[in-house]
């Protein structure tokens, strides 16, 4: 039995002090015993000499400092993992929350993780095809690849990222899906709208959910994703799945890190929050992947809204910074009525190279993909020109790529939150797009494509 | 040898750790924590109290857990056995740790940087009872086909040699006896170590003057580096800092290239270790990793072990760099390593300056920067030595008023800005042509106009002067339109587009445009430029302007860059023919 203590000095916000402890460690894992007998969590964030500074998992209502107890339990946080956790959902500490039984579990996993040795990691080259061409075609998603969605409040991301978790096949159609999703202080709606989808489509019995609502203590969401991604990592590297993480939101989960630092009275970074938000996001994104001599792999699709449409803001600006690409959703094109709204040119996809080409998507993917690139940049530059010009200001070659930019965000981008097209048919109307332009304007692409796709529908 | 100390722990705050009894420690120290036995570095001594900055995860520690120190400050070990591998950021093999520790990074782990049980064939150069002084080569060992490793006399010693022997030794083993100006006998093993925080030492600095050759034809053109240079790519997520890192370490004419990953992805070193060993150097024809050390620091990876990354990179760089090769240092990025930088002096309570980076940090970069140089070795050959140092920097949002930027700005003397509208237009290398620089222009103009071609400055500022001069005509473009311009003012924007789509628009995930060798480079440019100047001519001479811009040889010289080196002069005269004759075809008959 580990020792209690009952010596709380202070409570403030989500920090606590204890002291006169004994052979407590840092960031191990305690138990706050209320009077009334509820059991809360708490971590152990900095011990000196007999001071032990812990962080709350759940609120800190009713914390009584003279007559509550602290007790640490030598581990870190851990989730109970065993092959059932399949089709249920938890809430952000790994309790079940749908009225089902406990977890037996066959593992305890520390909810931390390890970081992947850069050695072991195997390189993420095998197309999965979500069936949205602006993704598939331009910005290509590779299995064990981090690519988060910059959106906006009022933007349909939900949609989208229901569609891709919906979609998402490897060519082949081998391999053994899974998805986890976890959602950090969203609304009950948005929740309720991914469980109901993935009920609708029947995809609930191979997900894992773990939802904080915007309701749940603030606090809970920064152990949230860390529970998804254990249970991911034991998914895809002890049952050789292929799991697709989505997490909404992570600009929530950085504010419940704000909090945190802001009460520790940390030196702030920019914007107020702390300086180790890049280490700390990082620590998160970089579990996912693929390792050399395990068949599954992580996928990992963060969603976050970006404050004010700021993509300089911290949250985006860091996530960039350490995910493989980004799709951004854009408000002029939801405004079009453009589904899903994706805007392509800052959009990127870094792994996009390594995951498209002959025997994996087609020979001329790559060379189109640039070409697309650079009409639909042209062409929009052009329709700019003749919002002040006026259309008869430009050249001949520019009207037509600005009809292209046109045809292009109608046909090629929008294609509705439940159309699923197979990559050939991405590619087709690809080139059906490309042959509204002059052959020599087509600098991209290799003649002998050209010779073989151009014009021909 | 300093006195060994034993402390206890008292305090734990994330990767800083404080214990007493450090008395006898001295500053910089390696220390062993806990009986997890973590690696750590004392940065702060109060009284007996020292501040402990441990390179491993310290979650599980708590007071009185044992300190020891190791009475060393942290080194690299330095032998045959570097070129290949791929390092954490204190040196430790990663290869070596899956074997151990499976794959994730586990704690505690010891491992020696360097294999002790492979035998290396070492020869002979120097000859007993030669002479030698620190510097001078003892002998050499095949360490790959492309690296001739030169085993030198440690810094600090010389002496007459005593023997030395031929054979297959190990890197422990005695490979020479050397009796120094004391009389005393100093045994002289391949393995030798050196303190990361301090500069090895060299016989004086010279002023760089030929270029680093990249085969990037923005860069080499437009914005050299000169071997023993310094510059930077400082860019914001997405406009391609880390594919123009790889591409320089792929091509760059250097013998030896250290990169190292500093917080960055995991999966961009997995790509490097995975592509390397497949991509063959054009000129030796072996394999890139054969000259390659690879430094991985990902972001999940301890923050304090982020900090001292990069110093190891650099003195791994500078033992090359002695042995008289030209070694290229990527470090990608320096702005996470400042971030480690941030956090440290944060927990150590620091008074924090600019956006809470530590006052030093400018003191701390400059002198990271200054270590990079042309360089006479050491020893009595007078060999050259050469340290390029190229470092990305990740500003936040983009914005160069961030401290890191603007703190590298002041030191090196190449910028690469990249440009987030460059990169959404997918024009990669994302090197915005308009602000970029390199304080190295006039001295590689002249080694160039030598090496190169006598019209290679001419040319460079030229093409140079039509792209400034398409950036006011946009301007005007945008708001009388196109039509309005003149004739040659039309065909200046499309010669300069022309230079722009074709020449600094580089896909470095083509085979054949991945590289361009200098004189492809100037062919490529000198037809784009003969197109502008004989255009003009031809327009004087009353050409139409919508035949010159419709000349069937344009489409030739825009794919002049898919030609393969070998076919590319006889490619390129070919088109400078027919460019003469379709603008001599252009212009009307019988007006003079």
């Amino acid at each position: 039995m580990p020792r209690e203590y009952r010596t709380i000095e202070e409570v403030a916000g989500p920090l606590m002090l204890v002291q006169q402890v004994e052979g407590v460690k840092y960031d191990e894992l305690g138990e706050i015993e209320l009077p009334s007998g509820e059991i809360r969590r708490c971590k152990v964030l900095e011990i000196n000499g007999q001071n032990a500074l812990v962080q709350l998992f759940e609120s800190s209502l009713g914390i009584n400092a003279e007559h509550s107890k602290v007790r640490f339990l030598g581990k870190g946080l851990e989730l109970a993992v065993s092959p059932d956790i399949l089709g249920r959902v938890f809430d952000g500490m790994g309790t079940p929350k749908d009225g089902g039984p406990a977890i037996i579990p066959t593992r305890m996993l520390d909810i931390n993780g390890k970081p992947m040795n850069p050695a072991a990691r195997d390189y993420p080259n095998e197309f999965i095809q979500t069936g949205v061409s602006a993704i598939d075609g331009l910005n290509t998603l590779v299995r064990g690849q981090k690519l988060p969605i910059f959106s906006a409040s009022g933007l349909p991301h939900a949609q989208l990222a229901a569609q891709i978790a919906r979609q998402a096949k490897v060519r082949d159609g081998s391999g053994n899906f899974a998805v986890v999703f976890a959602a950090m202080g969203i609304t009950f709606e948005e929740a309720d709208y991914f469980i109901n989808d993935f009920r609708r489509t029947g995809a609930i019995d191979r997900s894992v959910l773990f939802i904080n609502l915007a309701s749940d203590p603030a606090i809970e969401r920064i152990s949230t994703p860390r529970m998804a991604l254990t249970a991911a990592e034991y998914l895809a590297f002890e049952l050789d799945m292929h799991v697709l993480v989505i997490m909404t939101d992570i600009t929530y989960y950085a504010e419940a890190l704000r909090e945190v630092s802001a009460a520790r009275k940390e030196v702030p970074g920019r914007r107020g929050y702390p300086g180790y938000l890049y280490t700390d996001l990082a620590t998160m994104y970089e579990r996912a992947g693929r390792q050399r001599g395990k068949e599954g792999s992580i996928t990992f699709v963060p969603i976050l809204t970006m404050p004010d449409d700021d993509k300089t803001h911290p949250i985006p600006d860091l996530t960039g910074y350490i995910t493989e690409g980004q799709i951004i959703l854009s408000r002029d094109l939801h405004k079009k009525g453009v589904k899903p709204p994706i805007d392509v040119l800052p959009s990127l996809s870094r792994l996009k190279d390594k995951g498209i080409g002959e025997g994996k998507t087609r020979a001329d993917h790559a060379n189109t993909m640039n070409q697309l690139f650079a009409a639909y940049s042209r062409g929009k530059d052009a329709k700019e020109l003749a919002v002040i010009l006026g259309e008869d200001a430009l050249s001949e070659v520019d009207r037509i790529y600005a009809r292209f930019a046109e045809a292009f965000e109608r046909e090629y981008v929008s294609q509705g939150f439940e159309g699923d097209r197979a990559i050939l048919e991405t590619l087709q109307i690809g080139w059906k797009l490309l042959s509204m332009l002059p052959k020599n304007e087509l600098k991209r692409i290799k003649e002998s494509f050209i010779d073989q796709y151009y014009g021909k529908d | 040898m300093a006195n060994i100390s034993q402390g206890t722990i008292v305090k734990v705050s994330g990767p800083l750790v404080v214990a007493e009894g450090m008395r006898d420690s001295e500053l910089f120290d390696v220390v062993r924590v806990s009986d997890k036995k973590l690696i750590g570095e004392i940065i702060e001594m109060h009284g007996d109290r020292a501040s402990i900055q441990v390179y491993e995860d310290t979650a599980g520690l708590g007071p009185g857990e044992p300190v020891v120190s190791e009475g060393a400050p942290l080194s690299v070990e330095l032998a045959p056995g570097l070129i290949g591998q791929i390092f954490d950021g204190i040196q430790r093999p990663l290869a070596r740790l899956v074997e151990m520790a499976g794959n994730n990074i586990d704690r505690g782990v010891s491992v020696p940087a360097i294999d002790r049980t492979k035998h290396w064939a070492f020869q002979p150069v120097a000859t007993v009872g030669q002479v030698v002084v620190a510097g001078d080569v003892l002998g050499t060992v095949q360490e790959t086909e492309l690296v001739l490793h030169k085993v030198l006399v440690p810094p600090g010693l010389s002496g007459t040699i005593e023997s030395i022997e031929a054979g297959d030794k190990l890197v422990t083993e005695t490979i020479a006896v050397v009796r120094n100006i004391k009389g005393q006998s100093v045994h002289v093993a391949m393995l030798q170590k050196w303190p990361v925080r301090r500069g090895r030492p060299y016989a004086e600095k010279i002023s760089p003057d030929a270029p680093l050759v990249t085969g990037q034809r923005v860069v080499d053109t437009f914005f050299p580096v000169a071997k023993g240079g310094t510059a930077t790519v400082p860019g914001p997520f997405g406009s391609g800092k880390t594919v123009i890192q790889h591409q320089l370490a792929k091509w760059a004419e250097s013998d030896i290239v250290v990169y190292i990953g500093c917080g960055e992805r995991g999966n961009e070193m997995t790509d490097v270790l995975m592509e390397f060993p497949e991509l063959i150097d054009p000129k030796s024809g072996y394999s890139l990793m054969k000259r390659t050390i690879l430094i991985a620091n990902t972001s999940d990876m301890p923050v304090a072990a982020r900090e001292a990354s990069i110093y190891t990179g650099i003195t791994i760089a500078e033992y090359f760099r002695d042995m008289g090769f030209s070694v290229s240092i990527m470090a990608d990025s320096t702005s996470r390593w400042a971030e480690a930088l941030r956090e440290m002096s944060g927990r150590l309570e620091e008074m924090p300056g600019e956006e809470g980076y530590p006052a030093y940090l400018g003191s701390r970069l400059a002198n990271f920067y200054e270590r990079a140089g042309s360089v006479r070795c050491l020893g009595s050959e007078g060999r050259i030595g050469v340290l390029t140092a190229i470092g990305a920097v990740s500003p936040p949002g983009g914005d160069l008023s961030d401290p890191v930027a603007q703190s590298t700005l002041r030191i090196v003397k190449v910028f690469w800005g990249l440009d987030s509208a460059l990169a959404y237009k997918r024009h990669f290398p994302a090197i915005n042509w308009l602000n970029s620089y390199s304080l190295y222009t006039d001295k590689i103009d002249a080694w160039m106009n030598q090496m190169v071609t006598p019209d290679w400055s001419k040319l460079r500022s030229d093409a140079m002067r039509l792209l400034q001069e398409e950036s006011e005509l946009e301007e005007i473009v945008r708001l009388v339109g196109q039509d309005s311009l003149s004739a040659v003012d039309r065909l200046k924007l499309e010669a300069s587009r022309s230079v722009r789509e074709d020449f600094l628009h580089q896909n470095s995930y083509d085979e054949i445009d991945t590289y361009s060798s200098l004189n492809k480079q100037h062919r490529m440019l000198s037809l784009m430029m003969q197109f502008y100047y004989d255009g003009q001519r031809a327009l004087e001479r009353s050409a139409s302007f919508r035949d010159l811009i419709n000349l069937p040889v344009r489409d030739g010289i825009s794919r002049l860059k898919f030609v393969p080196e070998a076919q590319v002069t006889e490619r390129a005269d070919q088109l400078a023919r027919e460019l003469t004759e379709q603008i001599e075809a252009a212009i009307p008959q019988g007006v003079m």
